[in-house]
């Protein structure tokens, strides 16, 4: 601990027949070093940042992270592409479905299988729902480190209507595995479609009342318009995608730039902000609620009947009734599972529109079942990139709405 | 261990007066009062923030004040994978928190460190926290965490309050 | 695609090592040290404007001589091309130059490769551990000869013997 004066207890020299003309020391400042997390209930998940302030405007702040780093990279070289799959759904856990598909469409690249068209729009409906509850989360809990504790409730009582959906799909709320290599793991019940039907009626309104709470709310506003401003270069400097580079002014989104699966048959479009504030982010991401439901109403029209797998034998699992009762699927199922598919040598590069950003995996495969190397390129890690950079200036309050408005997630970012 | 009786008022009958030992009512205070911290480390942390949303009410068991400091709080629910670089942070937690306090290890990453078998990860938080209730799944659902908790209950009032430690339990958790 | 590997040929001859298409990407392997120009090239140069980084990663091949290759991906919204830059090192030597001033994003993407794979880089802002702690002295976890559980750093917890508080 440094020696220094306490400025308390220094003595003012007071002239008694001039009291006016004392003369004050000069006001001595110095920076706080000030730890939040890695235990912090706003930190959204296991992180610490080292934050240097002076008074309460932050000079420097240092993200500390890799408290939830599980090796799961190297988790990827031990077992075959089909095993990876449950560790996907843990990376960004509050949106286990996209990165369910930002994997499966990794491996169908390298292997150049195509998935077939039913398929196709079941994933895309999924997606799609995945990003609503995404969405929701996210405002749910912006909302409530910033005070609004009503959003919160109302965010997480309609996100449990499509939790419960998820389940009735594949049976898990979270961590769900549904998407597979080549396709999807089941079809929808006429149930799921009645449901996803009424929801779709029920859903838009209801975001309509998120909203009043806070579109017009003097505190909102105040705390989120001009708070962490970032310029669209800076923005693709650091890496930054998703809504946070939107947010800026650049209209990137992989579902207009590189289009895949059925994005290219449905009409929809791509919010983009002005200022690259935090209340430009925000709005992006309610327009994109109201966008997703028009998405899936679309493909609910256009949907045909038709196989929900792709039909190549030696990469795709057979259907589970069929393995228990079939030999030769029993002995496909046998097989990919212990030993894997052969897949070609070489290596791809596969980004996906995430909620959160692009996410990414890079595969080198050096043939044989199991990947040679596996990275995931993570949006939540990248934007931690440009924290230090995005909030030089605010105050400590803002901290907490600048954790939100990247809406980052340790899972993802750890890895 | 002490019965709790309801018995009837002399006067009038009415079922107003209720016998039980002391140890009875201090337990069944601490059951209905637990005041969980807010300790979420991984994707069960999203489980438990649904737990304690609008459609399980988690505060209908008394356990719904989440307190972000472990000196006001008597139970840490350890909700996601144990890395070993948190390690001593759950550990310096946990000792801060105040007597008597529980530990409920949520999800099948702090039981047993699950599929994560790597370099980094603790198999399991029962390695460096004792720990009372496992609830397995991978995340358990809010039901799961509920049965966890209310089984915490049933253990809570089977404890002995007014007992005194034995000496090497007491020197150990000198300051 | 091709033709943006011709024009790196053309602008800085004898640097390409490699040229790879294949489903549709593009990956160019150059020599260590004419990296940062080709890199300041890719972004600079107006028909390329490559000004938004992807990703860096780098892979391990112990059999190959130069062990080690890093890998920058970058694409272009202008033009919307992708193309990954590659390059190898000897594990003797096993230092690059690092890319931060051309593309910030590539600071913690590089210090993420240096803490799994132990490749240094020159002239990087910070240069230390990012997802393990500071003082993980067991190694680099991402090389091949690194056993999967560690090397028991994961089973022993020193900080139970410190006395509390």
């Amino acid at each position: 601990m440094a020696q220094f004066e306490d400025q308390r207890t220094t003595v003012y020299k007071v002239d008694p027949e001039h009291p006016e003309s004392e003369t004050l020391p000069t006001l001595r400042t110095e920076e706080l070093l000030l730890n939040m997390g890695p235990q912090h209930p706003s930190t959204h998940g296991v992180l610490k940042v080292i934050l240097e302030l002076e008074g309460e405007r932050l000079v420097k702040s240092t993200p500390v992270m890799g408290f939830l780093h599980r090796g799961v990279e190297k988790l990827a070289e031990e077992g075959t592409y089909h095993q990876f799959i449950p560790h996907t759904d843990r990376l960004d856990y509050v949106c286990a479905m996209y990165n369910n598909f930002a994997y499966c469409r990794a491996v169908e690249k390298l292997m150049n299988i195509t998935v077939p068209d039913r398929a196709e729009y079941l994933r895309t409906i999924v997606a799609e729902i995945q990003r609503i509850i995404g969405h929701q989360f996210w405002l749910g809990t912006q909302a409530l480190d910033i005070g609004a504790m009503t959003v919160f409730f109302y965010c997480f009582r309609d996100r449990e209507i499509l939790l419960d959906w998820f389940d009735e799909l594949c049976g898990a709320r979270l961590t769900t595995s549904w998407y597979r290599i080549g396709g999807v793991e089941r079809d929808f019940t006429p149930s799921l479609f009645a449901k996803l039907k009424q929801f779709l009626d029920y859903f838009p309104p209801k975001i309509d009342e998120y909203v009043i709470f806070l579109e017009k709310n003097r505190i909102w506003l105040a705390r989120t318009k001009g708070v962490a401003v970032i310029s669209a270069e800076d923005a693709l400097s650091f890496g930054l995608s998703g809504p946070t580079l939107r947010g800026s002014g650049v209209d990137y989104d992989l579902r207009k730039y590189e289009p895949y699966s059925a994005y290219p048959k449905c009409e929809f479009s791509v919010p983009v902000g002005k200022n690259g504030d935090t209340y430009d982010r925000y709005w992006i991401r309610v327009q994109e609620m109201y966008e997703s439901v028009k998405i899936i109403r679309q493909c609910l029209e256009q949907i045909q009947d038709g196989p929900i797998m792709a039909d190549v034998p030696s990469v795709t699992l057979p259907p589970k009734e069929r393995v228990f009762t079939n030999l030769e699927s029993m002995i496909q199922q046998f097989k990919l599972f212990s030993q894997g598919f052969n897949a070609p040598p070489g290596e791809i590069y596969c980004g996906t529109e995430a909620h959160k950003g692009e996410l990414g995996f890079y595969i080198v495969s050096t043939g044989g079942g199991k990947p040679y190397r596996l990275k995931i390129r993570a949006p939540s890690f990248i934007h931690m990139g440009a924290f230090d950079h995005m909030s030089k200036g605010y105050m400590i309050a803002d901290a907490v709405t600048i954790f939100g408005t990247y809406d980052i997630v340790m899972g993802e970012c750890d890895r | 261990m002490g019965l709790i009786q309801l018995g009837g008022h002399e006067k009038d009958g009415s079922p107003d007066v209720i016998t039980l030992t002391v140890e009875k009512a201090v337990n069944w205070a601490r059951k209905g009062s637990l005041w969980p911290m807010t300790f979420g480390l991984a994707c069960c942390a999203i489980e438990m923030i649904a737990a304690v949303s609008s459609r399980y009410d988690m505060d209908r068991y008394g356990a719904g004040v989440f307190r972000a400091s472990p000196r006001q709080s008597d139970l840490m629910i350890v909700a996601g994978t144990v890395c070993r670089r948190m390690a001593p942070v759950i550990r310096k937690i946990y000792d801060q928190m105040p007597e008597p306090k529980y530990v409920i290890a949520m999800g099948s990453c702090a039981t047993s460190g699950n599929i994560y078998d790597s370099y980094s990860v603790v198999q399991g938080v029962d390695r460096f926290v004792p720990v009372d209730i496992y609830v397995p799944g991978c995340p358990p659902t809010p039901e799961a965490l509920f049965d966890g908790i209310l089984k915490l209950q049933e253990r809570i009032m089977q404890k002995r309050v007014f007992l005194s430690q034995p000496k090497e339990v007491k020197d150990a958790l000198k300051v | 695609m091709s033709q943006l590997a011709k024009r790196i040929e053309d602008t800085f001859p004898g640097a390409c090592t490699r040229v790879v298409e294949w489903r549709g990407d593009l990956a160019v392997t150059v020599k260590s040290e004419t990296l940062r120009d080709v890199a300041r090239f890719l972004r600079d140069d107006p028909a390329m404007r490559f000004d938004y980084i992807v990703h860096v990663s780098s892979v391990d091949w112990p059999d190959d001589e130069e062990r080690f290759e890093v890998v920058y991906e970058v694409y272009s919204i202008r033009t919307r091309q992708r193309i990954r830059l590659k390059t190898r090192v000897p594990e003797s030597d096993c230092i690059v130059d690092s890319l931060t001033d051309i593309w910030k994003g590539a600071d913690f993407m590089e210090r993420e490769v240096y803490d799994m794979m132990g490749i240094r880089f020159r002239n990087h802002p910070d240069l230390r551990r990012i997802l393990m702690p500071d003082e993980y002295d067991e190694g680099y976890p991402l090389r091949k000869d690194f056993p999967l559980r560690g090397k028991g750093w994961r089973d022993t917890f020193e900080f139970l013997d410190e006395p509390t508080r």
